[in-house]
């Protein structure tokens, strides 16, 4: 058996603490331990991106980080995402951008990318195509050909933008 | 149809039914956690091809958490062997082709012999999955390793190793089919040509890898499933076959479904071991699928040699070919021959073709089984014929569309048959189609004339733009049957039960939005339920572009026969005659007289029994009815397919500059979820033809046993698709649909070998083999 440690977080706004194995995934103990699957296990080998979160603000993969490094830290969800839009609105305009373009068909990889997309769109507001695709290149897609993720982010950034203006 | 009610067929609807997967509320098989449930991990083979001469399972029984560890030996007395996979092929198409039949039945767990690298050994069960893997770990497999085969030709030797140690030699299968006289043709002809082609071994890689949770509810005994399949009832009648169980006790579940794309088609053996283990152990059991796992464990697809010869006139003019496949099986071929007579069946793609020649042989060899993947068998046809047309333009100095004008069928030829059988045993019949408008509107939107003249400058200038074609046709919709039963409940919404399963096509939107149309109600009162067994007693599933056809088809007549009778409970209702009444706003309303009506919530209310029933004497209870549409045969869609790139000489590296999809797929219900399949397809398409490969050593090891190692393309590789629709509506169903599901994923490969043989023109190289990888071109270019 193996010696197991305390760890206490900050999910998605919320205090958690839980009673892990050293070698338990970050991705394990948010699906496993607290019940948010949105986050998914697409290879657990870092490649795909589907598990992606964001960690003390900045993307990670949630595969490849052990839940007792996260310890004392700060993590986003899928499951967190629609809780940031402003004005009480149902999705986070990300989320809403996805669902214009139809930037999703059987969602699977789809927390990761919104996520990916939250963190280009903080970094830079008004992202050109090009640079829409390289900052993608890190979450794959098998179903949409990527298409209209690109415009799910070019819509949801106009309309971020629209909102900060206001 | 009311006039109050708008057409929802044909519009863009959003979809908002699916927008769980937007804040993470999908539900896929991994997500399903039930109390007191333990976890599975499998071994698995670690040689290509060797006997099981003894497995050591007692450190792991003795690790802290282990519930049982099952080997083939443990099990093979109550689990039955899988079925011969040719039991899928209809009665006319056996007995009209007659193909030669040799079917390894795989076990569930290997029995004394192992036949592929990742092949189920044993299995092990316990309290949580890490402990699971921890005990697969101390599970020793004593082997003597056997000589591999991994070479299809060299399978086919006399003397040759024997994949299955019962059979006769290493071929599964073969067939062959004719028209024509193709030997005097070949003879007769002006010109004829000789090749070798090659499509690739690559694999489906949906996202979601698979996955199985069973469990056996207490109460009324019934084993309930939920596996990551495209086919639940395939899956609950081999479950209960296999594991000697009444169908009614078995439940199959696929929830949400990460991508599917052909491989989740058929029955694994995880999918009858984990309700095995639930059946014995009285608890659940959960298996997830791992990606090393995926890929030495999912099948495979593609994977054919074709050694072609075609003869053809000095105008261009096809007047013969001959083509003969060999299919590399991988150890087993859970589908039977619906690869190779795909490939023999789309062959003629959208051209004439008065002297054929098919034969195709499927041969065993130490590598994961093959099995359908997006396409199934026809982007292998179009590959070998498009780079047959490209052949022929070379050779006589033509443009390649020129080349594919003078032998298309032409549209006033409608309905063309093709003189060979599909492989629903009915004869190949094109039923619509506008084959030469599908590629001048693909030319006009790719700006062709003014590319060839670019492609001259540029090649001036020592660059190499290349410009590939690629077109097909494709039979959509096949049979066997699917059902749709449509019920409108106590609350007026319309709800449909399917036995077809999406898993990311949209179904909830576009069923909805049929259904919509065909009830005067808005896509919102209606709810799709699809993907469990216990809501429609029989279903096939979703594969082949066959959905939208055959689910549309049967809502279509499962509504028109429940719309009789809310007519006739209405009319007894209004005290009306039941051809004055009119569908519109959620009700039925006398015409020209909306207020006296009756919505469907009160007709659902009325239609009850005992006490609170209004039915009339005659109308049995309730308002539903199913429909199981069997089509007549399948329903030809087509498209054409420009690839424009641009490729580095030095370093073999080739740029997608454009892609360009003309496609007609009969009546759209939704293009904007029909774009998103194509960008898919195309996207999947793009994969095989430049990145995607699954390799094997000479020892049968896989070597791209990872996304580090098989690529898939991203964000960066593929460009922006453009598409053009056409509509010719199918004759063979009420609302004119045809399938398009795996159109995307078809030509690419085509378009783009043709776009590099004709970037590198000046070097008259051979574009025969894929995928097209940089030192591969480089390969390419040296050969010449």
């Amino acid at each position: 058996m193996i010696a197991k440690r305390a760890i206490e977080l900050t999910v998605n706004g919320k205090q958690c603490e839980g009673l892990v194995e050293p070698r338990l995934s970050l991705a394990d103990f948010l699906r496993d331990h607290l019940g948010l699957t949105g986050t998914h296990l697409g290879c657990e080998q870092g490649i795909c991106g589907s598990c992606t979160v964001l960690f003390n603000g900045e993307t990670v993969r949630s595969c490849l980080l052990l839940a007792v490094q996260a310890n004392e830290g700060e993590v986003l969800t899928v499951e967190g995402l629609a809780g940031l839009a402003k004005g009480g609105e149902p999705l986070h305009p990300i989320q809403q951008g996805f669902l214009e373009t139809v930037g999703f068909q059987c969602g699977f990889c789809t927390p990761g990318f919104l996520l990916t997309v939250y963190e280009l769109l903080s970094e830079n507001p008004s992202p050109s195509e090009a640079e829409i695709r390289e900052q993608l290149s890190g979450n794959l897609c098998r179903c949409t050909g990527y298409q209209n993720i690109v415009a799910a982010v070019l819509w949801a950034a106009e309309r971020l933008r629209a909102k900060s203006d206001r | 149809m009311a006039e109050t009610s708008t057409p929802f067929i044909g519009r863009s609807v959003k979809p908002h039914k699916t927008s769980r997967f937007l804040i993470g509320r999908g539900v896929y098989v991994s997500d399903i956690r039930l109390p007191n449930m333990l976890h599975a991990a499998l071994v698995r083979s670690i040689h290509a091809h060797a006997r099981i001469c003894g497995i050591d399972v007692q450190r792991a029984l003795r690790l802290d958490g282990v519930a049982g560890v099952w080997t083939g030996h443990d099990i093979q007395d109550q689990v039955a062997l899988f079925p011969e996979s040719f039991e899928i092929h209809p009665r006319p198409w056996l007995e009209g082709v007659k193909p030669t039949l040799q079917g390894p039945r795989p076990a569930a767990l290997a029995q004394r012999k192992v036949h592929y690298v990742g092949e189920p050994v044993a299995i092990v069960v316990a309290e949580d999955r890490h402990r699971a893997e921890d005990a697969v770990d101390e599970i020793a497999v004593e082997y003597e390793e056997l000589r591999v085969v991994v070479d299809p030709s060299e399978a086919l030797k006399a003397g040759a190793t024997l994949v299955h140690d019962d059979s006769q030699n290493n071929i599964v299968f073969s067939f062959k089919v004719n028209k024509g006289n193709i030997d005097q043709a070949l003879r007769d002809a002006p010109y004829t040509l000789r090749e070798r082609f090659r499509h690739h071994r690559y694999c489906a890689a949906p996202l979601e890898c698979r996955g199985v949770v069973a469990w056996v509810e207490p109460k009324t005994n019934i084993l309930t499933i939920w596996s990551s399949t495209q086919m639940p009832h395939l899956v609950r009648r081999q479950i209960a076959a296999q594991l000697n169980l009444p169908e009614e006790t078995v439940r199959v579940i696929a929830p949400d479904i990460g991508g599917g794309f052909g491989p989740k088609v058929f029955v694994y053996p995880e999918e009858i071991l984990v309700p095995f283990l639930a059946l014995q152990l009285g608890r659940p059991v959960k298996w997830i699928e791992d990606r090393r796992e995926h890929f030495i464990s999912t099948a495979h697809g593609r994977d054919q040699v074709h050694d072609v010869e075609l003869a053809f006139d000095e105008t261009g003019l096809i007047l013969g070919l001959r083509d003969q496949f060999l299919l590399d099986n991988g150890a087993y071929n859970p589908m039977g021959l619906t690869d190779a007579y795909n490939t023999a069946a789309h062959l003629q793609g959208p051209y004439k073709i008065p002297n054929l020649s098919v034969s195709g042989t499927c041969v065993s060899t130490n590598k994961v089984p093959n099995a359908p993947y997006r396409g199934a068998g026809r982007p292998e046809a179009v590959f070998v014929m498009e780079r047959c047309m490209d052949l022929i333009a070379a050779k006589l100095s033509l443009d390649p569309a020129e080349v594919r004008r003078r032998n298309f069928v032409q549209p006033e030829e409608m309905p063309y048959h093709a003189g060979i059988l599909y492989r629903d045993g009915e004869p190949i019949c094109y039923d619509s189609g506008n084959y030469p408008e599908t590629l001048a509107q693909a030319l006009k939107v790719a700006g062709y004339e003014e590319l060839r003249k670019q492609q001259e400058d540029l090649r001036r200038r020592g660059r190499y733009l290349g410009i590939g074609i690629g077109c097909y046709v494709e039979g959509t919709g096949v049979g066997s049957f699917e059902g749709a039963k449509v019920r409108i409940d106590p609350s007026g919404q319309i709800v449909i039960a399917t036995g077809a399963t999406g898993h990311g096509q949209g179904h909830e939107t576009i069923f909805a939005q049929i259904a919509a149309d065909l009830w005067g109600v808005s896509p919102e009162e209606v709810r799709l339920v699809e993907g469990d067994t216990a809501s429609i007693q029989f279903g096939c599933g979703t594969f082949g572009s066959r959905s939208t056809v055959n689910v549309g088809s049967a809502l279509f007549e499962a509504s028109a026969r429940l719309k009789e009778k809310v007519l006739q409970l209405a009319a007894h209702l209004l005290e009306a005659n039941r051809d004055d009444l009119e569908f519109g706003n959620g009700k039925v309303f006398i015409r020209g007289m909306p207020q006296r009506s009756l919505s469907f919530s009160e007709l659902a209310r009325a239609a009850v029994p005992g006490w609170a029933s209004k039915l009339p004497d005659g109308l049995e209870p309730g308002l539903e009815e199913t429909f199981y549409f069997v089509p007549a045969t399948v329903t030809w869609a087509n498209a054409a397919h420009v690839a424009v790139i641009e490729v580095d000489s030095d370093t073999g590296e080739i740029k997608l500059l454009d892609y360009v999809v003309s496609h007609d797929a009969g009546k759209l219900i939704n293009p904007l979820l029909v774009e998103g399949q194509i960008h898919g397809g195309v996207a999947q398409g793009i994969g095989a033809a430049l990145y995607e490969e699954i390799c094997y050593d000479p020892n049968g090891q896989l070597l791209s046993g990872s996304f580090m190692d098989y690529l898939l393309p991203g964000s960066m590789e593929v460009p922006k698709i453009k598409t053009v629709h056409l509509e010719s509506p199918s004759p063979l169903n009420p609302l004119g649909i045809k399938g398009l599901g795996e159109g995307g994923a078809i030509a690419p490969p085509a378009a783009i070998a043709n776009a590099l043989a004709d970037a590198l023109l000046p070097f008259t190289v051979q574009v025969n083999d894929i995928p097209l990888s940089p030192h591969r071109v480089l390969e390419i270019i040296r050969r010449k």
